[in-house]
C-alpha cells in the first residue's frame, strides 16, 4: 500500500504547528543514552487539545523514554517540548499539576493501602487544598472501581488492581492532559473495556488523553488521532480521519471468467487490475461498489463473489512499522 | 462519576504561591514513612535494647571491673547515678550502631524509591527534585534525633530503675544538680545527633547514584568504617581531625566542669563540612540525573 509517510520534523499541514491548540508539541525532541543508543530520534509530535492520540508502536520503539522526557524525568539531548503550551523544563512545576501521568506501569509502596499510596501522592502535590484531599482519593478508587480494595495493601493487589490505582493517581484531581502508558496492561478483557470507556469519557469531558500502546486494537476504538513510532522515530502521526482517507480499497470480483471481468474493471477506469486463478482484483478508487457489480452484471460475467476489501488500521502499522504489533503473540 | 462532580477547579486550585501548610504535607507524610516502617521500628527497638543491656550487665556484675580511658570513666559511674547508663550508651552506640540505622535510612531514601519505582511519580506530581531532597534530608535528620533520643531516654529510664538518680558526679569531680545532668545529657544527646546527621548526608548522596537500595546502605556504612580504620592508622595522624568519625566519642568533654568545648566544637565543624559537601553533592547528582527506573 501507499501511505504518504510523512517525515518526523514536517508535521502533517492539517496540524497547526504554531503551537496554538496543542495540548503536546515537541520539536526534534532525541535522546541520546550513553553508550550512543539513539531512544528518540528528533519527535515532533503535535497533539491537539481535546484529541485522544493514540502513540502506536511496537515494544522498544521509544514511546516509554519520549513519554519520561515529555514529563521532564528524562533530559532530552536535543530538542524541546511543550505541554500545554508551558516550556520544559521552564515551567515544569506550573503546568504537571495539569498533567496527570501513569508511566511505565503503576509504581506504589508495597507495604501501603491503596489509599495509603494516594494521600502520599496528594500529600507531595502543592497545588491541591488538602481539606478535599480525601473526598478526590476516594473519588479516585470509586472511578477505577477499587473502592472495596482500598484499604487492602498494594502488595496484594493483582495486576490489573494495580494498574487501576496508577490510573487512579492519574485522577486524583481534574487534569487537562493525561498521560497514559500502556494502560490497559495485565488487565483482563473486562478491565481493557473498563479502561477504554474510562479514556473515551475523559475524552468527552474534554480532557486531552495521549495512551501509548503496543496493541493497536486497544486503542483505535478510542482515538481520534494517531501517532506512530518505530525504532525511535515517528513514522506516521494526524486524525484517523486522514488516515482513513490514504487506505486503498480494493475489491475481488471472484468468476469463471477473470479476464472478462477484469476488461470490465479497466473499463470503469479502477486502478492496479490483475488477474488471479478464478477472479480479478482491483483498486476500488471513487468508484462505488454497486456500480462495479451493475457492469460486471451487464457484461455477462458470471460473478460468484463479490468482495470489498478494506485494509485493517492493523494492517496499515504494520506496513508503516515493519513489524507486527503484538510482537508477544 | 463526570469532572462535574469532581471537586471543582477553584476549591483545588492552581499554584500560585506555595503555602507552608501544604509544603509541610509532604514533610508529615515522609515522616511517616519513616517512622511507620516496620524494618526502621525494629531498629529503633534494638537501639533501645543498647542501654538496657549495658545497665543490667552492671547490674548483675555488681559493679567491679576495671579499665582505662573515657569508656571506663563512664561505665564506672553508673553504680553511683543512674543517667551514666545513658552517656555510657550513647558512646557505646555512636561508633557502629547509630551509623548502621542512619546508613540503613538514609541510603534507602531515594535510591528506595527508585527502587519501587515511586520516584518517577513523585517528580511527576511535580515535586521538585531540589524539593524532594530537601524533604528526604529532613526524614534523615529527624531519623538521626530519634535514634539518639531513644537511647538517652531509655538509659535514663532504665538507670534510675536499676542505679536510682541523684547529683550528678561529672567526670572532673565537681557535683551537679540531676536536673543539670539531664540537660547536659540533652546537649550530648543533640552532639551525637548532629554528628550522624553528616553520616545522613552521605547516605542521601549515595542514594541518588544507586536503585539498589541495600548498596547505598552498605556504601554509607562502609564510608564510616573507613573514616574510623583511617582514625586508627598513628602516621596519617596529621588529617585526624578531620576525618568524620574522630571526635564523635569526644561528647565525654560536655560532662566536666567547666565543659571543654574546644574538641567538641571542632567535630561539629567537621560533620558540618562533611554534611555540606555530600548535599551539595546530592544535589548536583540529582538535579542532572535521568530517571529511568
Amino acid at each position: 500500500m501507499t501511505l504518504t509517510e510523512a517525515p518526523a520534523t514536517d508535521p502533517p499541514s492539517t496540524v497547526d504547528s504554531v503551537g496554538a491548540g496543542l495540548a503536546i508539541q515537541s520539536d526534534g525532541l532525541t535522546k541520546r543514552f550513553r553508550g550512543g543508543q539513539v531512544a528518540v530520534d528528533h519527535v515532533a509530535l503535535r497533539v491537539p487539545v481535546g484529541s485522544v492520540y493514540g502513540f502506536l508502536g511496537p515494544n522498544g520503539s521509544g514511546k516509554t523514554t519520549t513519554i519520561r522526557v515529555l514529563l521532564g524525568l528524562i533530559f532530552p539531548t536535543e530538542g524541546a517540548h511543550r505541554l500545554l503550551g508551558e516550556a520544559f523544563p521552564d515551567d515544569a512545576a506550573r503546568v504537571l499539576p495539569r498533567v496527570g501521568a501513569l508511566v511505565e506501569g503503576p509504581a506504589f509502596h508495597p507495604y501501603l493501602s491503596g489509599q495509603a499510596n494516594l494521600a502520599r501522592l496528594d500529600a507531595a502535590d502543592r497545588s491541591v487544598d488538602p481539606r478535599t484531599a480525601r473526598q478526590r482519593i476516594g473519588q479516585a478508587l470509586d472511578r477505577v472501581g477499587l473502592a472495596a480494595a482500598a484499604g487492602k495493601r498494594y502488595r496484594n493487589y493483582s495486576l490489573g488492581m494495580r494498574q487501576r490505582l496508577g490510573i487512579a493517581a492519574a485522577l486524583l484531581r481534574p487534569r487537562d492532559l493525561l498521560v497514559l502508558d500502556e494502560p490497559t496492561n495485565g488487565l483482563d478483557p473486562q478491565g481493557t473495556r473498563e479502561v477504554r470507556h474510562l479514556i473515551r469519557q475523559l475524552g468527552d469531558e474534554g480532557v486531552t488523553v495521549f495512551v501509548s500502546s503496543h496493541l493497536l486494537s486497544e486503542v483505535e476504538q478510542v482515538c481520534s488521532h494517531v501517532g506512530v513510532m518505530s525504532v525511535g522515530r515517528m513514522v506516521w502521526q494526524g486524525s484517523l480521519t486522514e488516515l482513513a482517507a490514504q487506505q486503498q480499497v480494493r475489491v475481488h470480483v471472484a468468476t469463471t471468467s477473470p479476464a472478462a471481468a477484469a476488461r470490465v474493471l479497466t473499463g470503469l477506469a479502477l486502478g492496479d487490475v490483475s488477474t488471479v486463478d478464478g477472479g480479478a482484483h482491483a483498486v476500488l478508487g471513487d468508484t462505488k461498489p454497486e456500480h462495479v457489480v451493475e457492469a460486471l452484471v451487464a457484461a455477462g460475467v458470471g460473478v460468484r463473489e463479490f468482495t470489498v476489501e478494506r485494509p485493517s488500521l492493523e494492517d496499515v502499522f504494520v506496513g508503516l512499522t515493519g513489524e507486527g504489533f503484538d510482537v508477544s503473540g | 462519576m463526570s469532572l462535574a462532580e469532581a471537586p471543582d477547579r477553584a476549591t483545588v486550585g492552581r499554584l500560585t504561591r506555595p503555602n507552608i501548610a501544604r509544603s509541610l504535607r509532604f514533610v508529615r507524610s515522609e515522616l511517616g514513612m519513616v517512622f511507620r516502617r516496620r524494618r526502621n521500628q525494629a531498629l529503633l527497638g534494638v537501639l533501645a535494647c543498647i542501654p538496657i543491656l549495658i545497665a543490667v550487665a552492671i547490674k548483675v556484675s555488681g559493679g567491679s571491673g576495671g579499665g582505662n580511658g573515657n569508656g571506663a570513666a563512664l561505665f564506672g559511674s553508673i553504680t553511683e547515678n543512674g543517667i551514666f547508663v545513658a552517656y555510657s550508651a550513647l558512646f557505646v552506640v555512636i561508633p557502629f550502631f547509630l551509623p548502621m540505622a542512619v546508613s540503613v535510612v538514609a541510603g534507602d531514601s531515594l535510591s528506595g524509591e527508585a527502587n519501587t519505582g515511586t520516584l518517577r511519580y513523585l517528580l511527576a506530581v511535580p515535586v521538585g527534585r531540589s524539593r524532594l531532597l530537601a524533604v528526604k534530608y529532613a526524614g534523615i535528620l529527624a531519623w538521626c534525633i530519634a535514634c539518639s533520643a531513644v537511647v538517652a531516654v531509655v538509659g535514663v529510664l532504665i538507670g534510675l530503675i536499676l542505679f536510682g538518680g541523684g547529683d550528678v558526679t561529672l567526670l572532673s569531680g565537681t557535683s551537679v544538680s540531676f536536673a543539670s545532668g539531664l540537660g547536659r545529657l540533652t546537649i550530648v544527646a543533640a552532639y551525637v545527633a548532629a554528628n550522624i546527621a553528616a553520616v545522613g548526608a552521605i547516605g542521601l548522596f549515595v542514594s541518588t547514584l544507586t536503585e539498589v537500595p541495600i548498596a547505598a546502605m552498605a556504601t554509607t556504612l562502609g564510608l564510616t568504617i573507613t573514616s574510623q580504620v583511617l582514625d586508627a592508622v598513628p602516621q596519617i595522624s596529621a588529617i585526624h581531625p578531620w576525618l568524620l568519625s574522630h571526635y564523635w566519642q569526644q561528647f565525654i568533654d560536655i560532662l566536666r566542669d567547666p565543659m571543654d568545648l574546644d574538641k567538641v566544637g571542632h567535630g561539629l565543624l567537621a560533620s558540618a563540612t562533611y554534611a555540606l559537601l555530600f548535599l551539595s553533592m546530592a544535589w548536583a547528582r540529582f538535579n542532572n540525573k535521568d530517571v529511568s527506573s
